[in-house]
């Protein structure tokens, strides 16, 4: 262990700079891309928002990005060091922000487009064997504990970069992974448009992730096998 | 690029041949002189299984034979070279994939003298150039402790080298000119933690697979040991690892470079890059008097030549100002204005050797990716760094890093806008 006396001694130090002792503080290189509050930003890239979003599933990412199954290389330098306590416990500080969710564009597409996202969001499409999103994501779209990830308030581009990226093998998850079962049944068309429909939704007043026992997934998912998730 | 390599292959050729007549007129293969009744009994004995463990961790093979999130030792992470990529083997306990069914000469000659199990010759890739020194007693415990390895059914994927790199009958022509075998021998007028340091860095730790210039083809010659280098194709600069007069690491004291191998944080700096990763998996297991011992070699190291100051090829003065005026609004919060930093949680700038390095690649570097300082048992909530390659563009941060080259007591040569637009692209491993 580093000697307390040292760190002490050293903080104490007259014409040295002051730094609180927090988490906030520590993780300056995560709020930096991601907003203080894990708000999530525009900038070039586009830096998804982690506020809110449930515990495990924000350490089971940050777990595949250091085995390399999510690629995103600044990402990948970032995490590759830190321990599944340090991860868990940084995950915990995301999950319990809560900030308004800023609106994004939306492009401009012809209702038909919005109505066919709709369908698929809601009911499926049985023909390509897609089940309806709403069936893991929740009734709401606001995710279920531990390890399902809302789909309101997502930014168009970041939604269809996802499914792009588990259609290209650039995101992965614990096996069986059922959203790059998902991702590759859904036409390209379908891409766009449930991305399209989801973007373009209010955000409902209450955004938590529902309790695990509200979804049955119609695919089996190897994140939801072991409901304690990657933590 | 390929017609250039081209031009080397009839020169190439020309060298493997007279070097195969040297090589086999001049080697003859080392035994361990431990006989084989001893060595069976010492594979399965737990006491030296652990050592063995010990001793692979202060030799960092797990980090080079595991891939990416995978089976630890099963192999499949590639070592990037300038000819080529190098897959690292399985060298698990499994029969078919791993080292399962060698025996313990087949893996001295691979420790010792770089010679695969066919008789292949091995790439240095392998730094078998420094493990060479290592004693029959300890490479027995880490073959004790691969042989207690789980199996696991990887197969080991072929080296993907150009030619003439792929032809692995050129390396005796590399060997001949770079590699001699030989077990450490101490050096009597010298203390046993001294020696014990030596033994370490030089043969086991391998720091001078980094810390020293390689030449064209890939060798360790002509350059005083640990004289400090640029590690090719990951581009960083592992610095020069003298304490004395106009080395690296000038003023360390032995307790800097302990708590540097062992927490990732000194006084003087922090571990980052590369580094970062032999502190998290290899240097912060080591016993402290490992450490000590280590710590006493490295300021036996000679003093170095001063730098002849390179003639500055523009005024860095205007650029230097601007970095001024970054460094104020963006890094002085944690740096410190005076660049002292903060005691073991932001390093200090001013004498830092990442920064004064030749090169200028490892300050360009670290403002780019920004990161955690590294994740130890004594650190193991670590302060970050934000990075800054989404936020400055090149020219800024050529600035700042000239600027933190240049104030307080620093004197080292400007960074330019177009280094810093080829380290954005350096791929990150
Ligand atoms: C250089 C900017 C940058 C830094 C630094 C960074 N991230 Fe990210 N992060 C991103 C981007 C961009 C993505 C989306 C990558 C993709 O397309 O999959 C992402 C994705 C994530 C995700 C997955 C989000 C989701 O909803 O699936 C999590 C969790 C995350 N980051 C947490 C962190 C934490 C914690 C840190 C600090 C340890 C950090 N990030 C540092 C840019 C960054
Ligand atoms: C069988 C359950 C299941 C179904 C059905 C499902 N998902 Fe998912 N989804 C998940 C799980 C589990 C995750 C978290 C994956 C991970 O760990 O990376 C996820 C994650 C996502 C994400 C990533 C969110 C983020 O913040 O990065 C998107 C986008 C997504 N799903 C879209 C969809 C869409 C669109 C549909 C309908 C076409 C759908 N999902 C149907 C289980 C499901
Ligand atoms: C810097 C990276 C690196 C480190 C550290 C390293 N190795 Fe390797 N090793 C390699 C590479 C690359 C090869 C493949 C060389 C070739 O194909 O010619 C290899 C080959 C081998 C082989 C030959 C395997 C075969 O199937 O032919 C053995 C045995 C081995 N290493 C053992 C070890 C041990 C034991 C350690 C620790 C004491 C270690 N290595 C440390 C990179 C490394
Ligand atoms: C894989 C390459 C590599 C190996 C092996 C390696 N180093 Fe380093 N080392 C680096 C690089 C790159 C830096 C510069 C980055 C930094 O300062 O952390 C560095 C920096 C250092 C520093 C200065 C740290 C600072 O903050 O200025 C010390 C001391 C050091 N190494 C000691 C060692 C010792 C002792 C060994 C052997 C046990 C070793 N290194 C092995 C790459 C390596
Ligand atoms: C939020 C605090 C913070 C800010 C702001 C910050 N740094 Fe750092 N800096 C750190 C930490 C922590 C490390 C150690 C990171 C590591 O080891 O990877 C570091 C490391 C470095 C290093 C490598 C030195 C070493 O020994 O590790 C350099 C060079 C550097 N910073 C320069 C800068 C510059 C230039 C700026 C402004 C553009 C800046 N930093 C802004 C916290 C900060």
């Amino acid at each position: 262990m580093l000697p307390l006396a040292l760190l002490l001694g050293g903080l104490a130090h007259a014409d040295a700079p002051s730094v609180p002792d927090t988490l906030q503080q520590r993780i300056a290189a995560c709020t930096t891309c991601h907003g203080v509050h894990g708000e999530g930003a525009q900038n070039g890239d586009l830096f998804p928002r982690l506020a809110g979003k449930p515990v495990a599933y924000l350490t089971l990412q940050l777990q595949n990005f250091q085995r390399g199954l999510r690629k995103y290389a600044p990402m990948e330098y970032t995490v590759r060091q830190l321990s599944p306590e340090y991860m868990h416990e940084i995950a915990e500080y995301f999950a319990a922000q809560q900030v308004p969710y800023q609106s994004s564009g939306v492009p401009n597409l012809a209702p038909s487009v919005l109505q066919r996202g709709q369908q698929v969001v809601t009911s499926g499409d049985p023909s390509r064997q897609v089940p309806p999103c709403q069936a893991c994501h929740g009734k709401q779209l606001t995710g279920t504990q531990p390890s399902v990830p809302g789909l309101v308030g997502l930014p168009y581009d970041y939604i269809s970069a996802q499914l792009g990226s588990w259609r290209t093998g650039t995101r992965g998850s614990k096996a069986p992974d059922c959203m790059s079962e998902i991702a590759n049944r859904l036409a390209p068309t379908d891409i766009t448009a449930v991305a399209a429909w989801l973007a373009s939704q209010s955000v409902p007043a209450d955004v938590h992730p529902q309790a695990a026992n509200a979804i049955t997934p119609p695919l089996r998912c190897g994140v939801l096998d072991s409901q304690g998730g990657g933590a | 690029m390929k017609s250039v390599r081209l031009l080397w292959v009839p020169m190439v050729l020309l060298v493997v041949v007279l070097a195969g007549w040297w090589w086999h007129a001049h080697t003859t293969e080392q035994s361990t002189l431990i006989a084989t009744q001893d060595v069976s009994a010492m594979l399965k004995d737990p006491a030296v299984i652990a050592k063995g463990r010990y001793l692979a961790t202060v030799s960092d093979c797990m980090s080079c034979h595991t891939q990416q999130g995978g089976e630890p030792y099963a192999g499949g992470r590639v070592i990037p070279t300038p000819f080529g990529n190098i897959p690292a083997p399985n060298i698990t306990s499994d029969p078919e994939h791993g080292v399962g069914r060698w025996s313990f000469d087949d893996f001295w000659r691979a420790l010792h003298s770089g010679i695969g199990r066919s008789g292949e010759r091995l790439y240095p890739a392998f730094p078998y150039t420094s493990f060479t020194k290592t004693t029959p007693e300890d490479a027995i415990a880490i073959f004790a402790y691969l042989q207690s390895l789980p199996p696991a059914a990887q197969a080991s994927e072929p080296p993907g080298l150009n030619f003439p790199y792929n032809v692995r009958s050129t390396l005796n022509a590399w060997r001949a000119l770079y590699f001699k075998p030989g077990v450490y021998k101490p050096d009597p007028a010298q203390s046993a933690e001294w020696n014990r340091g030596a033994y370490l860095v030089q043969g086991l730790g391998h720091c001078d697979e980094c810390h020293a210039q390689r030449d064209a083809l890939g060798g360790l010659q002509g350059n005083a040991p640990l004289s400090g280098g640029q590690i090719p194709v990951q581009d960083w600069y592992a610095p020069d690892l003298s304490t004395q007069a106009n080395g690296g690491l000038q003023g360390w004291t032995q307790q800097d470079i302990v708590d540097l191998l062992k927490t990732g944080q000194s006084s003087k700096g922090t571990a980052f890059g590369p580094m970062a990763n032999v502190v998290g998996s290899s240097t912060q297991y080591l016993h402290d008097d490992d450490l000590r011992a280590i710590a006493i070699y490295l300021q036996s190291l000679p003093a170095r030549a001063k730098l002849v100051p390179v003639a500055a090829s523009f005024d860095s003065k205007a650029l230097a100002d601007h970095g001024h005026d970054i460094y104020v609004k963006r890094c002085a919060d944690c740096h410190g204005e005076n660049g002292a930093g903060l005691a073991n949680v932001y390093p200090p700038l001013d004498g830092n050797s990442s920064v004064l390095e030749p090169s200028g690649i490892n300050a360009a570097r670290a403002v780019l990716l920004g990161g955690f300082a590294p994740l130890t048992q004594g650190n193991p909530r670590p302060y970050s760094m934000p990075p800054y390659a989404q936020q400055l563009s090149d020219a800024d941060v050529a600035a700042v890093v000239t600027y933190i080259r240049q104030a307080w007591s620093n004197h080292a040569p400007a960074v330019e806008e177009r280094d810093v637009a080829a380290y954005r692209h350096t791929p990150i491993d």
